[in-house]
């Protein structure tokens, strides 16, 4: 593709998302996304990234991050997890607070074992201070465990797991090919 | 433009009513096929786990969207919420033409003579509405057969021993086992089990002018890519559609019957494809919308004939809502065991499924269907860390390494458990939507705690080196596998529709799906729902040949 055709379809994508209606992004942001974002800022893909990491940590297979968690929630988020903007923007803006008071650090720049805690913290619902009210810290990072697994796990046309990394990962075949994905014993 | 009239409307397109429009349209009725969904095919929706039948986190790739269908489900606790269909709470059906005998399993049960008389078998169940059905299994014998040999099922029931009598055997030859289930028949015989094939909608070799199954692990959730699996989409509705007699209207969506000033109901209203409101007379309605879909058609279906909805003098409709409370175990092994032979679930046990003491029916267990990576992610014995280090080691250590052993146990019908239409909230079209409320039995409980603790021996006698159970909660059932919102029965008191699903209260208006279903065996459904497609159809073929016009 060379680079006229590219911008073209940029400004395509531009103009589709106002038709869209998507102006009003995660309410509160700032619209400032690089190319190839719809809805998260650069703040919401770091702090993403970091959860995900943590959520599947890197090893000799790539981790959350790497694999796509932080691309699949922004492509849904402008798809059929609309619905979850607001929760999104509330438990991402909860925990940088929740840090910030803590360690007076982001959770990005945690340790990873600090990072730990706190999730472990949110999942068994132990946060209940500031933007964690009414049992939301655990309903939070289900949530995001949940599409951060299906993001890993998933079909890469949903803007995680390129190439199919954890299905070669689970040492499962893709694409099968009939008659050839056969194991002998 | 007004519609021509025809002798009959079928609404719905899936088991129960693509068989109906079969059996009319081949006895030369003229029949207008109704469906809200479209034709959908593998290329839709290739091999995306996020987008099957099973896993509907992103939508369901067969219908119905989130957009323009909701329902109202009542907690147990009293509060009320919307749901979507791709919420499990919703109960979906896919809406596509065959609906869910394009993605489904495809398991081809018979239900047993017992299946069929409950109550006379097992006695009154305190709080639950048990009872024999109208018919018995000897009625629905050739119906059976007639859905066996032209939609197509590959069986051998002759290592069944505990299979209901048939009088003639399976059309095509049983899939082999893949590794699994290999496993499991070895032990069971050694548990003095019978292991045998499942009979499957899916053809073992070509039959019906289409091929043999390829084998592929994204079948059951998923359409498939070489058209071996034996859907109504591919059987009875192009039969249907070739004799010239039956009109297929996808993108239809039937919003309520027409009731004429004498109380005579004299055909649907629909919004077609645009949106346009428009209606379809005709002498015979059949309604085979799902058991939670008929009810809301037959409720939101008023006059001051039907004050409370059509065929609920008695306010029997909607009741008994039942699925089936799914259970088993799975075990982990240390060694590979999975050889990607799909669609997975191959051999099953009927051991369990009638005279367990103590015990109101039972259920087969069969291996499962193969456990795809998302859904497996979810899949950790009790107390395992559900993310970090440790999950991820498990999804790549146990995937192929692990087998599940499960199966549905036959539910007791109970009255609360409902489907009514909400009196506030409506879909896009501006009709009243299903309002679901109730809870599963308790008696239920106890079948699950006794068929998962089968299903641990087995997988601890195929070598498990760990194995847990799994047992659903008290909460409302009905899913893929719902039924009984219409009972059949022969007192007009106690059940909605006669021994031939006609509608009692009206002389034309017939039900053919699982809303007729009294109880609903410990197997999965789809079967039966067609063979009482083939009771209904041949009825109203029957009588009609003979000058009965239903008035």
């Amino acid at each position: 593709m060379d680079s006229g055709s590219r911008i073209s379809r940029r400004d395509f994508m531009k103009l589709a998302t106002l038709g869209a209606g998507s102006l009003s992004l995660i309410a509160g942001c700032a619209p400032k996304h690089p190319p190839g974002r719809r809805v998260l800022s650069d703040d919401d893909a770091g702090l993403l990234g970091a959860i995900a990491d943590r959520i599947i940590p890197p090893d000799e297979w790539p981790g959350g991050r790497e694999n796509g968690v932080v691309s699949f929630i922004d492509r849904q988020l402008d798809g059929p997890y609309r619905r979850f903007r607001g929760d999104y923007r509330r438990g991402l803006d909860a925990m940088t607070g929740t840090c910030l008071e803590k360690h007076r650090k982001r959770f990005e720049s945690l340790s990873a074992e600090k990072q730990t805690r706190l999730l472990g913290e949110m999942e068994s619902g132990g946060l209940r201070d500031g933007g964690w009210k009414e049992g939301f810290s655990k309903r939070f990072f289900e949530m995001v465990r949940s599409h951060a697994m299906q993001a890993y796990y998933g079909s890469p046309r949903h803007g995680g797991n390129p190439d199919y990394a954890s299905y070669r990962m689970m040492g499962i075949d893709y694409p099968p090919i009939l008659g050839q994905n056969r194991y002998r014993f | 433009m007004k519609n021509t009239h025809v002798n009959a409307v079928v609404v719905g397109a899936g088991a129960g009513g693509g068989v109906v429009a079969k059996e009319l349209s081949t006895a030369g009725l003229s029949v207008v096929l109704f469906e809200r969904g479209d034709w959908v095919s593998f290329e839709d929706h290739d091999n995306d786990e996020l987008l099957s039948q099973r896993t509907t986190v992103l939508g369901n790739a067969f219908g119905p969207d989130d957009d323009r269908y909701r329902r109202v489900l009542v907690s147990e606790d009293g509060s009320t919420g919307i749901v979507y269909p791709s919420d499990g709470a919703y109960s979906n059906v896919a809406a596509c033409v065959g609906s869910g005998t394009v993605s489904y399993g495809a398991m081809a049960w018979r239900y047993m003579a017992e299946d069929f008389r409950m109550k006379s078998t097992y006695g009154p169940v305190g709080g639950s509405t048990l009872e024999d059905w109208p018919v018995s299994y000897d009625d629905l014998e050739h119906c059976y057969e007639k859905a066996e040999w032209e939609i197509g099922v590959a069986g051998d029931s002759s290592l069944n021993p505990f299979a209901a009598p048939r009088k003639k055997p399976y059309p095509m030859p049983p899939f082999s086992y893949n590794r699994e289930a290999s496993m499991l028949e070895s032990a069971m015989k050694r548990m003095g089990l019978h292991p045998f094939p499942i009979p499957m909608l899916r053809n073992s070799v070509p039959y019906a002018g289409r091929p043999a199954c390829a084998r592929r692990r994204t079948c059951c959730g998923f359409a498939c890519p070489v058209n071996a699996k034996c859907g109504t989409h591919n059987t009875v509705i192009p039969a249907a559609l070739s004799t010239g007699n039956c009109e297929l209207r996808p993108r239809c969506v039937v919003g309520g019957l027409i009731i004429d000033a004498s109380g005579r109901i004299t055909g649907v209203e629909y919004f077609d494809g645009d949106n346009t409101k428009q209606e379809q007379t005709a002498d015979i309605i059949v309604v085979a919308a799902s058991a939670t879909e008929t009810p809301r058609l037959l409720l939101n279906s008023t006059s001051k004939h039907f004050p409370s909805g059509v065929g609920n003098r008695y306010d029997w409709v909607g009741r008994n809502l039942q699925g089936h409370a799914y259970t088993g175990a799975f075990g982990l092994f240390e060694e590979d065991i999975f050889d990607d032979v799909g669609p997975g679930a191959t051999l099953a046990v009927s051991d369990f499924s009638h005279h367990n003491p103590g015990i109101v029916g039972g259920g087969i267990l069969a291996n499962e269907f193969t456990r795809l990576p998302y859904l497996f992610s979810n899949i950790r014995p009790p107390g395992s860390p559900m993310w970090g280090e440790e999950h991820k080691e498990f999804q790549r250590k146990y995937f192929r390494r692990n087998i599940q052993v499960v199966g549905p146990i036959q539910e007791m019908p109970f009255f609360d458990s409902r489907v009514q239409v909400d009196p506030s909230v409506r879909d896009s079209w501006g009709i009243p939507v299903v309002r679901l409320s109730g809870r599963r039995h308790p008696k239920d409980a106890e079948g699950c705690e006794f068929l998962s603790g089968k299903a641990e021996m087995i997988l601890k006698e195929a070598g498990a080196s760990r194995t847990w159970r799994h047992v659903p909660g008290s909460g409302l059932s009905g899913g893929q596998h719902q039924a009984g919102t219409c009972r059949m029965g022969d007192d007009p008191h106690t059940s909605v529709t006669d021994r031939f699903g006609r509608v009692h209260d009206t002389p034309n208006v017939f039900v053919s799906d699982a809303s007729l279903h009294v109880t609903n065996g410990g197997f999965n459904p789809a079967l039966t729902i067609m063979a009482l497609g083939y009771r209904v159809g041949e009825y109203i073929a029957g009588e009609w040949q003979k000058g009965n016009r239903f008035k």
